[in-house]
């Protein structure tokens, strides 16, 4: 047999390895394409840092122990965020503890009780999705015509109920993550042990995904702090005193920024811009952090 | 739940998953119980969410009916409501959002999944999710003192003076609060959920789809042209839509920065107003008790906007299959 | 159309034996015997060499996953790349178009050269050197398109999108699969059985018109049936294309290759290594090396 001549190719293949034919053209569209992907990233990155700087900067000034530990003033100017902070606090941890519980008892069902394929879980699955698609100013009106509109009073227990809502479906979610990553050997073993299924969960299984709940729990607790809406309608409230009573109106961080950015008087945005700094801080570090530990948590199970 | 047993175990763990299924302990009818009652509540929420909202805007569905839909006019001192300058409003916010989100978060999802480097990747990827956990009020607050007037000073007459014929960009008004500005600010909210959700779905694509293409003499930006997106579309398609409902709902950032204006207007630089800021604006000092009644009616337009965004997803992401059949 | 019992002494040039060392590893190179012909036939010519490789050790970070191999890969004809798992045979060949680039710890040393250029050179472009060495994967990748379009796919970019109908059918042709999918050539290429979609993945390789095609186990994810027909189709296809197929089965290189080379690893060092390369009835059947034999043989591996 004869060696196939190199000129039956349409190019010569001895040649050197150059781009030939059309490769250069195509070669410089590839290159511009992924030069406007990497611009593309640096316009979000240049996006968050421009905003977190225009916060920093304007919230720094006001930033005192003072401010940390006065309330905020009657007159919209000057004061301290201390009653709001505290509010805030407990408002969001009513709704944490309303939301992680049955968040976590959910999950539990789907990923231990549920049968692959269960009509149940499908349906629940929904639900939780549904839930999370409903807007936070809806869930605000909802509480409003719940809770708020009957007793005629704003209450930060109302906000806690609604931040609730707006958390569970995130709890849940995290937390089927984390307790579907716990290995099935630990489960098998325990059953093989004769141990009652209820009995591993609570000794076995949540233990190992604790950390992962915890901080799924986190997560959530930071996009609710950050919730106006579901405040604004059911908590919002002029008297920025400080109080301890959830079952009145509790001033609140979200509220307090939004009445001050509303305020004619361009000297109350100082107080708004270091609240807004203040519970930008503690959302991004809230932020980094969870998802930091998360990843190591997800790691140790899977690794 | 038994997992890959080994042979001889197989009989034993057969034996206990049996005694398990019929001979389920007190204990354990108890958790069950409990867990499905945690679910019950999250189902019980979602109907009366449905239920509160219908009952509350029932006085005005029976006064104004499907006519809100397209009064213009909304004077709580007149009685007379309609949800028209917010649909017009909640509609081009969006579509400016989703015009600018949706090419930039597939621009970025595509440099965090194949060309960043790992270490870069890992530093710009959290990056741009905590874009998402900016507060929207503080989100709107920097719109309304450092977006708006940057807007005002140097986009408008920019987009006036080059794209003003299309009749969308008219002469810059007298502050930059506007629907343009709010649906820039919609856009910040938005892209880090498309870009996140866009990068896990590209990061799937199996690497030998991609090898096979990389061993026809393709370049990076043909493979990700003829295998990349193809094969994900559908799921950037439910991303999109997740974003959209975003958009749809969002309240607070935008009441700060829409200028609240009161009529509909051809360009986008003039103020305006969208259902969920109206119901925010509103919600604090109504006037008089059908001001409340159409505000519940503003708030079920949007829930029915959110679910049903949230159920077109959910039908596209179904659809959606990368894996391959042998 | 097949040639299952191969015709050894038409297929490779003769060449002269020398004798060789145990230990080092030789590639004669096959040169026509310079007796001259009586019979007034013309002499073959000499083949020409596509792969020169020199030196060639592979490394994924620090560790050494291929050791110090030589060898030249002749035009036209099929090179087995045999030996036990593990031996850097995938490697070596993935290393021949680049396919290696994306590995982010991958680095080399000593050089690969096609037709005289090195494509590790920085003036190399990793595209165009695809363009000429195609390759053919352990399982096979179909695009999730029509079978149409996984063939055109590339040749589309290429530009070569003229007579295109023609470059798909002649492609299907090529491997041996027109017969079966002509009348369905925009059904979903993800509906042929695994065989078909091989021989799909090949005719991919060939609409481009490749110099080289470079052939990872081709048939190791495909039943007996199926594998058959790709053997038989590397016959066909060596008149066109210069052939490197890796396979684990050794008696599958005895059937179609026309060299062989074998891998081993090196017991102590955990290094892949080449053993031996030589026509394939000598690798088979009067191996130089005792490695070699106890392979070929089935004593281990």
């Amino acid at each position: 047999m004869t060696s196939a001549a190199p000129s039956e190719l349409p190019y010569d293949p001895t040649a050197p390895l150059t781009p030939s034919g059309n490769l250069r053209r195509r070669l410089i569209v590839s290159r511009i394409t992924q030069g406007m992907a990497v611009a593309a990233a640096f316009i979000a990155v240049a996006a968050l840092a421009i905003v977190v700087f225009d916060v920093v900067k304007s919230g720094a000034s006001v930033l005192s122990i003072d401010f940390l530990i006065k309330d905020p003033s009657q007159y919209g100017v000057g004061g301290g965020i201390r009653s709001t902070i505290i509010g805030s606090a407990i408002i969001v941890g009513l709704g944490a503890v309303i939301a992680v519980p049955i968040g976590v008892l959910i999950a539990i069902y789907m990923t231990e009780f549920a049968r692959p394929g269960s009509r149940i879980a499908g349906l629940l699955r929904m639900g939780l999705d549904l839930l999370q698609g409903v807007p936070s100013i809806v869930i605000g009106i909802f509480i409003l015509g719940l809770i708020t509109e009957p007793r005629h009073q704003d209450t930060g227990f109302a906000g806690s109920v609604a931040l609730a809502i707006i958390m569970l479906p995130l709890v849940a979610r995290s937390a089927q993550e984390v307790l579907r990553l716990v290995p099935s050997p630990l489960r098998e073993a325990s059953d093989a042990l004769g141990v009652d299924r209820w009995r591993s969960i609570i000794t076995v299984v949540l233990p190992t995904g604790l950390g992962g709940i915890v901080t799924g729990s986190i997560l959530a607790v930071a996009r609710a702090a950050g919730e106006t809406a579901p405040l604004l309608v059911n908590d919002s409230t002029a008297a920025p005193h400080l109080t301890f009573n959830p079952f009145g109106p509790m001033p609140n961080v979200p509220v307090q920024i939004l009445t001050a950015s509303e305020a004619l008087n361009p000297a109350g945005f100082a107080t708004a811009w270091g609240a807004a700094l203040v519970l930008l801080v503690l959302i991004l570090i809230a932020n980094v952090g969870a998802r930091f530990l998360l990843a190591r948590s997800r790691r140790k199970l899977t690794g | 739940m038994l997992g890959p047993a080994a042979a001889p175990k197989s009989r034993l763990m057969k034996m206990l998953a049996d005694r398990r299924a019929t001979e389920r302990s007190r204990g354990d009818q108890i958790m069950r119980a409990l867990c499905l009652a945690a679910g019950l509540v999250a189902a019980l929420v979602l109907f009366e969410i449905a239920y509160q909202v219908i009952s509350g805007a029932q006085p005005a569905i029976a006064k104004f009916g499907l006519g809100f839909l397209v009064h213009t006019a909304w004077a709580p001192n007149f009685d007379r409501f309609g949800a028209a300058v917010m649909l017009y409003g909640t509609g081009v916010t969006s579509l400016i959002a989703m015009i600018i989100a949706v090419p930039l978060s597939i621009a970025i999802a595509l440099y965090l999944a194949m060309l960043a480097p790992k270490s870069v990747r890992t530093i710009i990827g959290p990056l741009v999710e905590m874009l998402a956990a900016i507060p929207s009020v503080i989100l709107g607050f920097w719109g309304l003192i450092f977006l708006a007037p940057f807007v005002h000073a140097h986009i408008e007459p920019f987009l006036y003076n080059t794209l003003g014929f299309l009749g969308i960009f008219g002469p810059p008004q007298t502050t930059g609060l506007s629907l343009f500005t709010a649906g820039l600010i919609l856009t910040v909210m938005v892209v880090p959920i498309i870009a996140s959700l866009s990068r896990d779905l590209f990061l799937t694509v199996p690497n030998d789809l991609k090898e096979g293409a990389e061993a026809l003499g393709a370049t990076q930006w043909e493979v990700i042209r003829g295998v990349v997106l193809p094969s994900t579309i559908s799921g950037v398609a439910a991303a999109t839509t997740l974003g959209l409902g975003r958009a749809l709902g969002e309240s607070i950032a935008v009441l700060s920065v829409v200028g609240t204006g009161a009529t509909i207007q051809k360009s986008w630089f003039n103020t305006g107003n969208t259902l969920a800021a109206r119901i925010a604006q509103d919600i604090q000092y109504p006037v008089n008790h059908l001001q409340v009644h159409a505000i519940f009616y503003l708030a079920l337009i949007l829930l029915v906007l959110g679910v049903a965004t949230n159920l077109f997803a959910r039908t596209i992401a179904r659809r959606y299959d990368v894996s391959r059949t042998i | 159309m097949t040639e299952r019992d191969r015709d050894v002494t038409s297929s490779v040039p003769s060449e002269d034996v020398v004798p060789r060392q145990r230990i080092q590893t030789t590639d004669a190179v096959p040169v026509p015997a310079p007796a001259p012909r009586t019979d007034g036939a013309r002499p073959e010519p000499a083949r020409a060499t596509v792969f020169d490789i020199r030196d060639l050790s592979v490394f994924y970070g620090s560790k050494k996953a291929l050791d110090w191999t030589s060898l030249k890969i002749y035009r036209n004809l099929v090179t087995a790349v045999i030996g036990p798992s593990g031996c850097g045979k995938s490697t070596f060949i993935r290393s021949l178009n680049r396919m290696n680039d994306s590995i982010p710890s991958f680095r080399i040393e000593g050089q690969v050269l096609y037709h005289g250029h090195d494509i590790y050179a920085r003036a190399t472009n990793r595209v165009e050197v695809r363009r000429r060495i195609g390759m053919v994967f352990q399982r096979p990748n179909p695009f999730p398109k029509s079978i149409y379009d996984n063939v055109a796919w590339a040749p589309r970019n290429l530009g070569l999108k003229s007579n295109l109908d023609e470059r798909v059918e002649r492609a299907l042709r090529g491997a041996a699969l027109w017969g079966e999918v002509k009348d369905r050539l925009k059904v979903s290429a993800l509906s042929l059985s695994g065989g078909q979609q091989q021989r799909l993945c090949i005719a991919r390789a060939i609409a481009v018109e490749p110099d080289v095609l470079l052939l990872d186990e081709p048939a190791s994810a495909l039943d007996p049936v199926a594998t058959a027909s790709i053997e038989d189709l590397m016959h066909e296809l060596k008149h066109r294309y210069t052939i490197v197929i890796v396979t684990h089965n050794m008696q599958q290189a005895a059937r179609v290759a026309d060299r062989t080379a074998f891998f081993s690893l090196d017991p102590q060092e955990r290094v892949g290594t080449l053993v031996e390369y030589n026509d394939t009835n000598v690798i088979f059947s009067n191996p130089a090396d005792t490695r070699t034999r106890d392979y070929v043989t089935g004593r281990f591996g």
